[in-house]
Parts: structure tokens; C-alpha cells; sequence
């Protein structure tokens, strides 16, 4: 039997979303401010209305729904994914009234692409977006990166335990503290100190590199929040390439590596020890990861013949594919260079390292290191079990932080993430192809939204069909939250319905 | 008289021929065409047009300035002092210099790394960029001085407790 949901729990998710909707306003302040700071002022306004419209929306949910209850898991579960689609749709306020999105649906997309760190973008007219736009569009993917959730609780949320749910039910499988909201702020420590360091460096590069002081630090500091979020957004239109810089390249090619290393591992090296790094499961499946596919991708590369010399197969194809592994979707080409430079090998193995992505409790999506290294080892212990005599004890450990002995129920969870990821970029692959497009492109496209890369091979432009859109919007979504969260909302909704 | 006329013709032909080849040497190359056909066109002498977007990037005697014409921007790589004849670029605050280049495309740049740019030989500003004044939007103050009313009552009323 369902049970119906109790207004209870309606109340107490209310206060809690309330509250995340509050932190949401609250940041777009940021924005307003240095639009007012860069006489921008109607930018400035679209942020003054987004930012009443959620500071409204918010005290009134925190008042109509006042409670002194803790979450319960579910409760926990479905204020994230809850205030995932309240961000998304709140955050494209600014940005439709900018007059730079074709619709609200349009802006909703680039919305929900900046805080699950995807990269995909419907922005028209991208070199004319005001400043304090484009500062939005970046410091979305900050937030989003390091969790909205976290960056509320880490602020606004007093009892741990309900700040605990959320931030499991935000894709954040470990903690590195004991205390949950320590773990936030750690997480915010170490995501600042880069960002200051981050900023510099591209700042001081792009000066280098022929830019203008104020253009140069400005475009470090976007570059960088939309880097190590593995986010994907640029300040122009043609992405990284608009900087013509292997400098630049090489720099972000660091940037998004930290960003797809576990946070729990950047505790571990801050700590001085740094022997982790060879020895953890994810940076071990990492290196085999990058080293096997980027074969492939060369072979397949070299087959076309287009980058006959290897600073070019390094800024074209190592830069992609690299960008695609952590899911940045940071990219020097043109996305139908994709289809008319790169043969169907290296695509394949291209779209291979955007499914698998980084590591856990980073600031990737898709399937992640820890669960490809899990399966793995599952996978060489039931050879073992084959091979070795029937009465022998088979034993697989594997090192992720500490020794883990690897147990059945670790293989199962990873294994049902891994095909949920499978299904998820299936399904979008296949609405791809019923909307005409060709497989490979579809299969492509869908996997940089569900793994939250933001690759384009072309098909994502404002002409796209309404309902691609909400596919990869959903895509983009279920994506960065792992499920868990998604699937307790769904089966909320069935039980408010058919309950009793 | 005959081989006066033959020759005239001859020299009006080629005239007419030169006129022709100049007119399609001339008719700019848009990105899309560019990107969408860069086999057909790699290492070809193209002419292309667009605004000139964000920084003049300057690297020795040469610079990069990138060409948005309307549909995507191009890289295009330059000699300096060509680079100076461009005064505005395009960003939120105003609308660059409209440029027009001739020069060799490349699907992948053996110098720059496989970048799919043009390296220009001539440079011409047809229309110079200008400022754009911002005027504030009636509507969206408006709206924005509503908004800050009601949110105003919600904040007071989140302060009054009900018994």
C-alpha cells in the first residue's frame, strides 16, 4: 500500500526549499551589483527582479510553511531535486529579461545547463551579453558545481542532520569532515583558494597573450568558475578557441583536472599526503581511463588526416577529449568540426570518456571513476572465483582513501548507477533519432547533457525541437543528481496521487 | 585596322574576364559556408566580412582579432599595424567595426596549432563600430519598484507571529 503523503511533509520540504530559494536570491545580488558597478543598468534591473521575484517566493514559503522539524530522508531527497528545477527556472529570470534567449524555455535550458555544470548553450548574440550576464552565467556553474544545496546548508541550515540528507541526496556520496556542514565549508575553502590562484594565473596569461588588464582577470575569473565546476561556459561565443592561446589551453586543461578530482582526495593532499594520489582507486582508473581512450581517439584521428603534427593532435584532440573525461565541455573547435574532422573511432571514443567522467564527490557528472573502478574490480573477482578452486576465499580490496574490501552491495550500487547512466543517455539517443537526427550525432549530444559535459557536435541551437530541449533539460538534471533524489520526487508525486 | 580591332577585343575580354574574377574573388565567404565546407575551402585565397569582438589580441608584430559574422566568429591572424586600423570592437557596450579581410583560410592551422582561422594579407574597415547609449527601461523600474513593495509586506509579515 502507498501512503499518502502528510501535509507534514509538505510543510517541512516547504520551509527548507523556502529557505534554499532565499540563498538563491540572496547570490543574485552579486550580479546586480557589478552591473550597477559597470553602468550596466538594465542588466542590473534583470537582477533586481529575479532577485525580489525569489527573495518573495522564499520568506513566503518560509513563513506558510514555518517548522522546527528535521528532515526526514525523503523530506531531504525531495528538497534537492526540488529546488534543482526552482534554481533552474528562477535563475532564467534574469536571462530572459536580458533579451538574449529566444524564450523562457530557452533560458531555462541555459539555466539548468549553468548550475549542473553542463555547458550547453541557447544564448544568442553571446560577444553583446552584458558583463554582469555573463558573470551570472558563471558564477551559476560555482554555485551548481559545489552543490546549491551545500551552498545554502552551508550557510542558512542550523540542525546537521537534515543538512546530512540533502547533501547526499545532492550526488555528494562521502564526507570528508565528520560534520556535514564542515564538509561545505571545506568544500568552499578549497573551491576559493583555487579561484583566487585560478583567477590570477588565466588573468596574468591572457595579459600575455595581447588582452586588456580588466578583460583579461575578467575573463580568468569567469574561465575558472566555469572550469573547475567542469562547467563549460566561456565569456564569447567560440569558447576557448576565441583566446587562440595554447597557454590558456594548457592552464584549463590543469584547472579542469582539479575540478574532477574527489574533493576528499584535495583534503588528503592538503594534509600532505600525497601518496594518495598514486594509490586511490579513481585517479589509478583515471589514468587507464585517459590513457586507453586517448589511444583510441588518436587512431581514429589519425585517420583523417586533419592534425598530422602532435601539438596539433594535443590542442585538438587531447584538449577535447580531455575536456569531454572531466565533463567541462571546454572546446577549440567548431561543433561541426566534430562530424566533418573526426572519425566515427575517435567520436566513439570521445563520447566513451564523457560517459565515464571524473571522480566521486567532485565537480563532475556522468558515471565516475569510483564506480568504474568498483565494477571493475567486481568484475576481476568473479574471474577469480572461475579460475580459482572451488573451496579457495576470494578476496578483492581496493584502496580509496583507506582499504576498502570490496562487498557485494558496493558492485550492486554501482552497478545500478552505471546502467541508470546507460539508460539515461539511451533515452535521450533515441528521442535524438526520433526527432531525425543520426545516431552518432544524437548519441553524442545526449550523453554531453546527461553526463554534464556540454560537447556539442551541433545539434543544440535555439532552432532545436521544444521537446529536445526538455529532454536534455532532464537529461542535464537526473544527470548531476544521480537519480537517488529524482526518483523520490517521482515516486512523491505517485504517492500524493494514488496514496491513501 | 583589323589586327587594331582584334587587339581591342582581346584587351576587352580579358577586361571583362579580370572584372568577373575580381567580382567572385570578392563576394565574402560567410563563416557557416566556412566552417560547413573548411575541406573545400582549406588553403584557399577567401574574402570574408564580420564585426570585430572582444580583445585585439596582440602577439609580437602580428594579432589575433576575431570576426563574428553574425552567424559565428573566425580568427583572424594579422599584421599589427593592420590590427590598429580596427578602432571599436563589439561587446555589450557597443558595436565593433564592421571588417572585411582577404587572406588564406585554414581548416587547421599548421601555426596555430590545427586552429581553423585565416591568416589576412589585406584588411579593410567598410563601417566603423559606434557606442551604444543604454536607455533604462520604464517597464522593467516599474515592475522592479513593485516587486520591492510586496516583498516589503512578505518580509513584515515574516516578522508578525499569529497566534
Amino acid at each position: 500500500m502507498i501512503l499518502r503523503p502528510r501535509v507534514e511533509d509538505a510543510r517541512t520540504i516547504g520551509y527548507y526549499l523556502g529557505k534554499v530559494i532565499v540563498g538563491l536570491g540572496t547570490v543574485m545580488l552579486l550580479p546586480m551589483v557589478l552591473g550597477i558597478a559597470c553602468n550596466e543598468f538594465n542588466p542590473a534591473l534583470d537582477f533586481c527582479i529575479g532577485a525580489q521575484i525569489s527573495l518573495i517566493i522564499g520568506i513566503l514559503l518560509i513563513k506558510l510553511c514555518d517548522t522546527d522539524k528535521d528532515l526526514s530522508w525523503m523530506q531531504g531527497m525531495i528538497v534537492v531535486s526540488l529546488s534543482w528545477l526552482v534554481a533552474m527556472v528562477l535563475g532564467a529570470i534574469p536571462m530572459f529579461l536580458s533579451g538574449h534567449w529566444h524564450s523562457f524555455l530557452d533560458a531555462c535550458f541555459d539555466s539548468m545547463s549553468g548550475f549542473a555544470t553542463t555547458g550547453l548553450t541557447l544564448v544568442q548574440d553571446l560577444d553583446h551579453l552584458a558583463l554582469s550576464h555573463n558573470f551570472w552565467r558563471h558564477l551559476i556553474m560555482f554555485v551548481g558545481g559545489q552543490g546549491i544545496v551545500i551552498v545554502i546548508l552551508s550557510l542558512l541550515v542550523k540542525g546537521t542532520s537534515g543538512a546530512f540528507k540533502m547533501y547526499i541526496g545532492e550526488a555528494r556520496d562521502e564526507k570528508i569532515l565528520p560534520n556535514v556542514v564542515n564538509t561545505s565549508r571545506f568544500i568552499w575553502l578549497v573551491s576559493i583558494v583555487y579561484f583566487i590562484l585560478g583567477t590570477l594565473v588565466l588573468g596574468v596569461v591572457g595579459i600575455t597573450e595581447g588582452m586588456s588588464k580588466g578583460s583579461a582577470f575578467f575573463h580568468g575569473a569567469c574561465i575558472f568558475m566555469a572550469a573547475f565546476d567542469t562547467g563549460g561556459f566561456t565569456p564569447q561565443s567560440q569558447n576557448i578557441l576565441y583566446y587562440h592561446s595554447a597557454a590558456i589551453e594548457m592552464v584549463t586543461i590543469v584547472i579542469m583536472i582539479l575540478g574532477a578530482i574527489n574533493f576528499r582526495l584535495h583534503y588528503h593532499i592538503w594534509m600532505g599526503n600525497r601518496r594518495e594520489i598514486a594509490k586511490n582507486i579513481e585517479t589509478v582508473a583515471f589514468f587507464f581511463s585517459v590513457s586507453l581512450l586517448f589511444v583510441l581517439v588518436a587512431v581514429g584521428l589519425n585517420q583523417m588526416q586533419v592534425y598530422p603534427y602532435a601539438s596539433m593532435l594535443f590542442r585538438k584532440g587531447f584538449y577535447q577529449f580531455i575536456s569531454g573525461h572531466t565533463g567541462t565541455g571546454y572546446g577549440t573547435l567548431y561543433a561541426p568540426q566534430f562530424i566533418s574532422d573526426w572519425s566515427q573511432l575517435a567520436l566513439v571514443g570521445l563520447i566513451i570518456a564523457m560517459a565515464l567522467g571524473g571522480a566521486v564527490c567532485s565537480t563532475t557528472g556522468a558515471i565516475k571513476m569510483l564506480r568504474v573502478g568498483v565494477v571493475m574490480k567486481a568484475l576481476f573477482q568473479d574471474i577469480k572465483r572461475v579460475i580459482l578452486p572451488d573451496k579457495s576465499i576470494v578476496i578483492q580490496k581496493f584502496h580509496h582513501i583507506r582499504d576498502v574490501f570490496l562487498e557485494d552491495h558496493q558492485a550492486r550500487t554501482a552497478l545500478i548507477i552505471t546502467l541508470a547512466y546507460l539508460a539515461l543517455y539511451g533515452v535521450g539517443s533515441l528521442v535524438g533519432m526520433l526527432l531525425g537526427y543520426p545516431f552518432l550525432s544524437s548519441l553524442f549530444e545526449s550523453t554531453s547533457a546527461a553526463a554534464n559535459v556540454g560537447l556539442s557536435c551541433g545539434i543544440t541551437q535555439p532552432a532545436m525541437p521544444a521537446a529536445l530541449k526538455i529532454t536534455y533539460i532532464f537529461q542535464m538534471w537526473a544527470g548531476r543528481l544521480e537519480f537517488i533524489s529524482v526518483f523520490t520526487l517521482i515516486g512523491f508525486f505517485v504517492a500524493a496521487i494514488r496514496g491513501k | 585596322m583589323n589586327s587594331i580591332k582584334l587587339l581591342l577585343r582581346i584587351v576587352f575580354l580579358a577586361g571583362l574576364f579580370l572584372c568577373a574574377a575580381r567580382a567572385c574573388y570578392a563576394q565574402p565567404v560567410s563563416s557557416t559556408d566556412l566552417i560547413n565546407n573548411a575541406t573545400r575551402f582549406d588553403a584557399a585565397t577567401i574574402s570574408y566580412e564580420g564585426e570585430a569582438i572582444g580583445d585585439i589580441m596582440y602577439r609580437g608584430n602580428f594579432a589575433w582579432v576575431n570576426l563574428h559574422d553574425g552567424t559565428n566568429a573566425i580568427g583572424v591572424w594579422l599584421e599589427g599595424p593592420a590590427a590598429k586600423s580596427i578602432q571599436r570592437t563589439g561587446s555589450y557596450q557597443s558595436k565593433g567595426d564592421w571588417v572585411e579581410v582577404t587572406g588564406t583560410f585554414r581548416r587547421a592551422c599548421i601555426l596555430h596549432g590545427g586552429d581553423l582561422d585565416i591568416h589576412a594579407e589585406t584588411v579593410r574597415v567598410i563601417k566603423p563600430g559606434r557606442s551604444y547609449a543604454e536607455k533604462l527601461n520604464i517597464r522593467k523600474i516599474n515592475f522592479a519598484l513593485v516587486l520591492l513593495v510586496i516583498l516589503g509586506v512578505a518580509w513584515i509579515l515574516k516578522q508578525l507571529k499569529f497566534k
